[in-house]
C-alpha cells in the first residue's frame, strides 16, 4: 500500500495567519483526517486502525467510537488492544441496527475518536441524518476524528462518477469537509490488486449494492477513479505548494482572486450548473454565489418549484457557495447587480434550450445578460443530455378543484352568447368580438391564465357557430372572418397573459407587503419591550398571527432548557426539549424541516447573536412543505434575527443594571463601614476619655471640672444612642419591617409630639408653628411620621444659628397635606439639594454639628412608604425649607 | 442590707448584671429599700414575698417573658409596674401597658426621669383615697362637683371630654393606652375608632392648653396612647 500524506495548509494569507493564531491559541476545535480511497476494499479501515495503534504507542488517547470490521479477520485482530465504544442501537422498522453512539463518544471525550465511513447515511432516529454532521458535531466539541471515505462520495465529484461508473452514489459528502481535513492519508492499492481482493472475498459489500458491484469494479471504472482521487489528493499538494510561495514571497503571476455566480432556477438543470460551477470556482481557488431571483410575474411556477429551488440552494450551500434568494422583477438586472456588488468576475449560466418563439419577443436570460454584463464574463455551460430528473412534476397547489374555473369559463362564454343574441340587432357581427373579449377579460381577472385562453378559444368557436354565416355551423363564408378569429383568439391569449401575470404580481406583492408589514410589527413591539416578558408576548402574538403558527421559546437556565413562552395549547416532551437543547448548544438549528433529530414536531432555530446564543424558537408551521418553503424560511431568519437582538438589548440593559446596582451597593457599604466606624468610635472616646478621667484618683480633677467631663460624656452617649436608632431604623426600612399602619392623626398632636420629643434641645429657641384651622384628621403612622418631623427639626436645629427661629408649616393642598420645616441656615448647595435625601451624605457641617447622614434619608424612606414625597429647596432670604406632601 | 420599714420597698427585675450594677448604685440613696431578681421566677416569689411599692421590670428575661410576669401579678396586685426595655417599637409597649404595666421607660434612660417616674407611681400607690379636687398649674378640676376652672374661670366640657379628664387625671403620670381610654369611656365596640379618641383629646387641648401645639398637661406618648402629666 502506497501511503501518501499531505499536510494541510491552506493557500491564502489570512489563511496562515488563521492557522498561526489557531497554533497560538487552541481554539478546541478538534482535527479531522481523511483517509480517502478510490473503492471499497483499498484497505482505509486497516491503514486508519494501524495509524490509531502507532498514537497509542505514542501515549495518545484513542478511541474507536465506530470501527465497522465487516467480520474480516484482519480488520478485526487490528480492534484488539482499541478501547471500543459501545454503539448505539436505534429501532427502525422493527430492527435494531447499530450507530455511532454520539453522547458516549461526546461523554468519553478521548483525545482522538476513530469513526469509520464519513458518508454513512444514518439510521432515521439517530441525531443527525448524516455521519458526517456526527463528526462535526465531534470535532466542535474538541475531539480529534480519524475517519474514512471514497472519492466517489464527494459531492462535487458525484456526478463526474456517475458519468464514469454509470453507478449513482447516493450517500454523498460536502466538500468543505475535503477542506476542513487537516490531514487527507491516501490510501491506495493498484487496480489490479484490489480485484485480487475482490476475488478472495475480502471486501466487503452491502448486500442492497450487490447488484451494482459488477458494474461498478470494473478494471477502466477503477482506473478512473483511482486517477481522480490521486488528483483530488494532489491538488491539496498543490495549494500546499501555493501556500509556501505565497508565505516566501515569492512572486508569481498569481490571478487575482476570482468570484463566480450562477443563479439555481429550480429547473432541473441547475444541480448540474451548479456542480458544475462549484467545479470551476474549485479550480480557480474562487469564492462562489449561488442566488435565486424571485420574479412576482412567476409566482405561481415559483411555488411549483419551490421544494427544488430550495434543494438546489442547499446543495450550493453544502458545496460551500455563499447562498442568497433575492427578489426583483428583471431576472438578468438582478444577477447583473448582484453580481457588480459582490465584484463577481464570471456568471456561469446553462445553455439554453432550443430557441422558442417566445425569444423573439422576450430573449433568453443568457442573451439579456451577455448584453448588460460589462466586463464580467459569461460562461455558458452546455446542459444537454442530462434527464430530467425524478420528482420534477408540476402541481398545482391551493386551486382543488381546477376543472371548475374552466367549466366557469365556459359559462362565461355561454352568457357572452347570450348577450351577443340580445344586442344582435344594434350590432354587426365584428363589433360582437367585443363582448366575447370582455368574457376573456373576466376569465383572466377571475380564473387565472388557463382558463382565459379556454375562453378565447371557445369564445371564437361560439362566435363562429352562432353569428358568422352560415349560422349554425363551424365553416364561414367569408373568409375575411378568418382574420376575426385570429385577432379575436391572439388578443384573447395576449390579454389573458397579461391581466394574470398583473393579477399574480398583485398576489405577489400582497404576500410580500404582509410579510413585510409582519415583520414591522414584530420589531415595533420588540423595540418597545422593555423586559423578556414583553418580548415574549410580542413574539408569541406576532409570529402566530402572521405563519399561523404555534410556537415555543426556550431559554437555558442552569443546565436545562426551559420554557419561557409557549403557544396556548402546544405542548413539548422531553424528547422535543432534547432538540432544542442540541440547537442551543450547537447554535445550529435541528428539528423538523432540518437534518439533524428531524424525527422533532418542531422546527427548533438557534437565537443567536454575534456574541451569545441566547434562546431557541421552536416553531411549529401549518403545512409540513412550509419548513422548506424560502418564504417561509426567509421571513423566521428575520424574525429570529429581530428577537436575538431583542433580547440580546434587554440582557444588556439588565446587565448593565446589575453592574449599576452592584456598584451602588458598594458605594453604599462602604459609607455604612465609614460611617460606623466613625459615628460609633467618636462619641466613645469623649465618653471613655471623661469616665477615665473621673475613675483615675491621682489626676485631681475638680468640681467644674469633672462636671464639664460628665456633661462632654453625656452629650455624646445621647449622639451614640441617637446613632444607633437611626441605623436601626434604616435597617428596619430596609428590611421591610417598618410597616405603615395609617391612622387617622391630629396633624397638630403630630407636631406637638414631635416639639416636645426635643424639647430639652429646643431650650429657648424660637418655634413658630403656623397651622390652618380645621384641619381633618390625616391618614398616616403617627408614629413615623413624628420620627420624620423629629429628624427634620433636628436637623434645623443643628444647622443654623442658635438665635434664629424654626417655621413649622402646615396646611390642606390640593388633595395632599403638605407641611413645611424651615430654618434660617445656610441652604444647602443648589446641585446637592436632591443628594440630601441619600444615605450617609453629609453637609460639610459647621464646627461641632455631627450629623449621622442618615437622618433625611430615613425620612424620604418613611414619607414615600406613606405614597407622599418630600424635597428641600432653599429659602430666599437664606435657609433651607423641607416639604412634605402626604395624600389625605 | 438594712430595712427600714418605713421606706418604700423597690423590686427591680433585669438579668443583665451590668444594669442591675447601675440601677442599684443609682437607686440606693437612702430614699429607698431595694431588691433584686434575676429571673422571672424570683420576680414572681419576690412580688408576694417582699410586697414591694413599686416594681422595675426588664422585658427581656432569660426563662419567661416580661408580658407574661405583668399579667400574672395583676392577677392578685395592683402594685405599680415600670417597665424597662430595649424593645422602643411601639407595639411592644402597647402590649405591656394593656397587660397592666403603668409606664414604660425605653433603655438607655436617665436617671432622673426614671426617678421621677417612680416618684408618680409611689404617690399613687401610697395615696390610698384621691382628693376629690386635683390642681397643676394654672388647672383645677373638681371631682365630686364635675367642675373644670382654668385660671380660675370655668371652662365648658362636654360629658365625654370631662369623662376623659377624669381618668387621664386620676392617672395622672400613667401612660393610658388607646385600647384602655376607648374602652373605659366609649366602651369595646368603638377599639377600632381611634380617631374619636384623637378628636377629643384634641377639643381638650384647644380648651385647656396655652399653645395646642405644645401641650403642658394631656402629652401624647407617641403611637401608644396619653398621659396626663402628673406632678413629680
Amino acid at each position: 500500500m502506497n501511503d501518501i500524506p499531505f499536510n494541510d495548509h491552506r493557500p491564502s494569507p489570512e489563511a496562515m495567519l488563521k492557522l498561526a493564531n489557531a497554533e497560538e491559541a487552541d481554539t478546541g476545535q478538534g482535527k479531522l483526517k481523511l483517509f480517502l480511497g478510490y473503492a471499497p476494499g483499498v484497505g482505509k479501515t486497516y491503514t486508519m486502525l494501524e495509524a490509531a495503534h502507532q498514537l497509542q504507542r505514542e501515549g495518545r488517547d484513542v478511541v474507536a467510537a465506530y470501527v465497522e470490521s465487516h467480520g474480516r479477520s484482519e480488520t478485526d485482530a487490528l480492534l484488539v488492544g482499541l478501547e471500543v465504544l459501545p454503539k448505539a442501537a436505534i429501532e427502525y422498522q422493527g430492527v435494531r441496527l447499530p450507530e455511532l453512539n454520539i453522547d458516549a463518544a461526546l461523554a468519553r471525550k478521548p483525545q482522538i475518536a476513530l469513526v469509520d465511513e464519513l458518508a454513512h447515511t444514518n439510521v432515521p432516529g439517530a441525531r443527525h441524518e448524516k455521519r458526517w454532521q456526527d463528526i462535526e458535531e465531534l470535532l466542535a466539541a474538541g475531539i480529534d476524528v480519524y475517519t474514512t471515505v471514497n472519492v466517489q462520495h464527494f459531492e462535487s465529484l458525484n456526478d463526474v462518477v456517475a458519468q464514469i461508473t454509470g453507478v449513482t452514489v447516493r450517500e454523498t459528502v460536502p466538500d468543505r469537509l475535503l477542506d476542513l481535513a487537516a490531514e487527507i492519508r491516501l490510501v491506495d492499492i493498484p487496480p489490479e490488486d484490489l480485484l485480487q481482493r475482490l476475488r478472495e472475498g475480502k471486501v466487503y459489500i452491502p448486500e442492497q449494492a450487490a447488484r451494482a458491484t459488477e458494474q461498478f469494479f470494473r478494471p477502466g471504472n477503477l482506473i478512473a477513479l483511482r486517477e481522480l482521487s490521486l488528483r483530488r489528493a494532489a491538488s491539496r499538494v498543490d495549494e500546499e505548494m501555493r501556500a509556501y510561495m505565497e508565505m516566501q514571497s515569492i512572486t508569481g503571476p498569481w490571478p487575482v482572486s476570482e468570484r463566480l455566480l450562477v443563479c439555481a432556477s429550480g429547473s432541473p438543470f441547475s444541480e448540474k450548473l451548479i456542480r458544475t460551477t462549484r467545479r470551476l470556482a474549485e479550480e480557480l481557488k474562487a469564492q462562489w454565489f449561488t442566488i435565486y431571483i424571485e420574479t412576482p410575474s412567476v409566482g405561481r411556477q415559483q411555488q411549483e418549484n419551490r421544494e427544488r429551488i430550495w434543494r438546489d440552494l442547499r446543495l450550493a450551500e453544502s458545496l460551500g457557495a455563499e447562498v442568497a434568494t433575492l427578489t426583483a422583477t428583471s431576472v438578468a438586472e438582478a444577477i447583473i447587480e448582484y453580481a457588480m456588488r459582490h465584484n463577481v468576475t464570471r456568471i456561469v449560466v446553462g445553455k439554453p434550450a432550443k430557441p422558442r418563439w417566445r425569444d423573439f419577443f422576450l430573449p433568453p436570460i443568457v442573451d439579456q445578460l451577455i448584453r448588460l454584463s460589462g466586463t464580467i464574463q459569461i460562461h455558458v455551460v452546455s446542459i444537454n443530455g442530462v434527464a430530467a430528473k425524478p420528482g420534477g412534476q408540476k402541481y398545482h397547489p391551493g386551486r382543488v378543484i381546477p376543472w371548475f374555473d374552466y367549466l366557469a369559463s365556459l359559462g362565461l362564454v355561454a352568457a357572452a352568447t347570450v348577450l351577443a343574441f340580445l344586442v344582435r340587432p344594434l350590432l354587426s357581427p365584428t363589433n360582437m368580438v367585443m363582448i366575447y373579449l370582455l368574457a376573456v377579460v373576466m376569465a383572466a381577472a377571475r380564473l387565472g391564465l388557463k382558463p382565459a385562453v379556454l375562453t378565447a378559444a371557445a369564445g371564437v368557436l361560439a362566435f363562429d357557430f352562432f353569428f358568422v354565416s352560415p349560422q349554425g355551423s363551424f365553416t364561414v363564408d367569408d373568409t375575411e372572418y378568418v382574420f376575426t378569429f385570429l385577432g379575436l383568439f391572439i388578443v384573447g391569449v395576449v390579454i389573458s397573459t397579461l391581466v394574470a401575470k398583473a393579477r399574480e404580481r398583485a398576489d405577489a406583492m400582497r404576500e410580500r407587503e404582509l410579510q413585510t408589514e409582519s415583520l414591522y410589527y414584530l420589531s415595533r413591539d420588540l423595540a418597545t419591550a422593555a423586559n423578556m416578558e414583553s418580548i415574549m408576548t410580542a413574539v408569541i402574538k406576532n409570529i402566530n398571527a402572521t405563519l399561523n403558527a404555534e410556537l415555543s421559546i426556550l431559554i437555558p437556565q442552569g443546565e436545562q432548557m426551559k420554557i419561557s413562552a409557549i403557544s396556548a395549547g402546544l405542548k413539548l416532551s422531553d424528547k422535543e426539549l432534547a432538540v432544542a437543547d442540541w440547537a442551543f448548544r450547537n447554535r445550529r438549528e435541528a428539528g423538523m424541516g432540518t437534518e439533524t433529530l428531524s424525527s422533532a414536531e418542531l422546527l427548533y432555530l438557534p437565537l443567536a447573536t454575534s456574541v451569545s446564543v441566547l434562546g431557541v424558537l421552536g416553531i411549529k408551521l401549518e403545512k409540513a412543505a412550509d419548513y422548506h418553503s424560502p418564504h417561509s424560511r426567509r421571513l423566521l431568519g428575520a424574525f429570529v434575527t429581530q428577537i436575538s437582538l431583542a433580547m440580546e438589548r434587554v440582557y444588556l440593559a439588565q446587565q448593565a443594571e446589575q453592574a449599576q446596582v452592584l456598584q451602588a451597593r458598594e458605594t453604599l457599604e462602604r459609607a455604612l463601614l465609614n460611617s460606623i466606624s466613625h459615628d460609633l468610635r467618636t462619641p466613645l472616646v469623649s465618653i471613655m476619655g471623661a469616665l477615665s478621667s473621673l475613675r483615675d484618683k491621682d489626676l485631681h480633677i475638680s468640681g467644674t471640672q469633672g462636671k464639664e467631663l460628665l456633661n462632654g460624656a453625656w452629650e455624646e452617649a445621647e449622639r451614640l444612642n441617637r446613632y444607633v436608632g437611626n441605623l436601626l431604623d434604616m435597617t428596619r426600612l430596609e428590611a421591610g419591617e417598618m410597616k405603615v399602619q395609617k391612622e387617622p392623626c391630629d396633624v397638630q398632636d403630630l407636631i406637638g409630639c414631635a416639639l416636645s420629643a426635643l424639647e430639652q434641645k429646643l431650650g429657648a429657641r424660637d418655634i413658630n408653628v403656623r397651622m390652618a384651622e380645621d384641619m381633618p384628621l390625616v391618614n398616616m403612622d403617627m408614629v413615623l411620621m413624628n420620627q420624620v418631623l423629629i429628624n427634620l427639626l433636628d436637623n434645623g436645629l443643628k444647622y443654623s444659628p442658635s438665635g434664629s427661629p424654626l417655621e413649622i408649616r402646615a396646611k390642606i393642598h390640593g388633595r395632599k397635606l403638605l407641611i413645611e420645616v424651615l430654618d434660617r441656615g445656610p441652604g444647602i448647595p443648589k446641585h446637592d439639594l436632591k443628594r440630601v435625601f441619600d444615605k450617609f451624605y453629609r453637609l460639610p457641617v459647621p464646627e461641632g454639628v455631627g450629623g449621622t447622614g442618615l437622618g433625611l434619608s430615613i425620612c424620604k424612606g418613611i414619607v414615600e412608604a406613606h405614597g407622599g414625597a418630600i424635597r428641600a429647596e432653599n429659602r430666599s432670604g437664606g435657609g433651607l425649607c423641607i416639604t412634605i406632601l402626604l395624600p389625605l | 442590707m438594712p430595712i427600714d420599714p418605713h421606706l418604700p420597698r423597690l423590686l427591680i427585675v433585669d438579668d443583665e448584671p451590668a444594669i442591675q450594677r447601675f440601677l442599684k448604685t443609682a437607686l440606693d440613696n437612702g430614699e429607698f429599700t431595694l431588691f433584686q431578681a434575676e429571673t422571672g421566677r424570683a420576680a414572681l416569689s419576690a412580688a408576694v414575698s417582699v410586697k414591694p411599692n413599686v416594681i422595675l421590670l426588664d422585658l427581656g428575661l432569660p426563662d419567661m417573658d416580661g408580658i407574661e410576669i405583668v399579667s400574672r401579678i395583676r392577677q392578685w396586685s395592683q402594685v405599680p409596674i415600670i417597665i424597662l426595655s430595649v424593645r422602643d417599637r411601639e407595639s411592644d409597649k402597647i402590649k405591656a401597658l394593656d397587660a397592666g404595666a403603668d409606664d414604660y421607660l425605653t433603655k438607655p434612660f436617665g436617671l432622673g426621669e426614671l426617678l421621677a417616674r417612680i416618684r408618680v407611681m409611689l404617690r399613687r400607690s401610697l395615696q390610698q383615697v384621691p382628693e376629690p379636687v386635683f390642681r397643676i398649674d394654672e388647672l383645677e378640676v373638681d371631682l365630686a362637683r364635675r367642675l373644670v376652672l382654668l385660671q380660675g374661670e370655668e371652662v365648658a366640657l362636654t360629658p365625654t371630654e370631662y369623662d376623659l379628664l377624669r381618668m387621664l387625671i386620676t392617672h395622672a403620670g400613667k401612660v393610658l393606652t388607646h385600647r384602655q381610654l376607648l374602652k373605659q369611656i366609649w366602651g369595646a365596640n368603638y377599639l377600632e375608632q381611634p380617631h374619636i379618641l384623637r378628636v377629643n383629646i384634641s377639643n381638650l387641648r384647644h380648651k385647656l392648653e396655652k399653645d395646642a401645639s405644645r401641650p403642658g398637661y394631656i402629652v401624647t406618648e407617641t403611637g401608644v396612647g396619653y398621659r396626663f402629666k402628673g406632678q413629680y
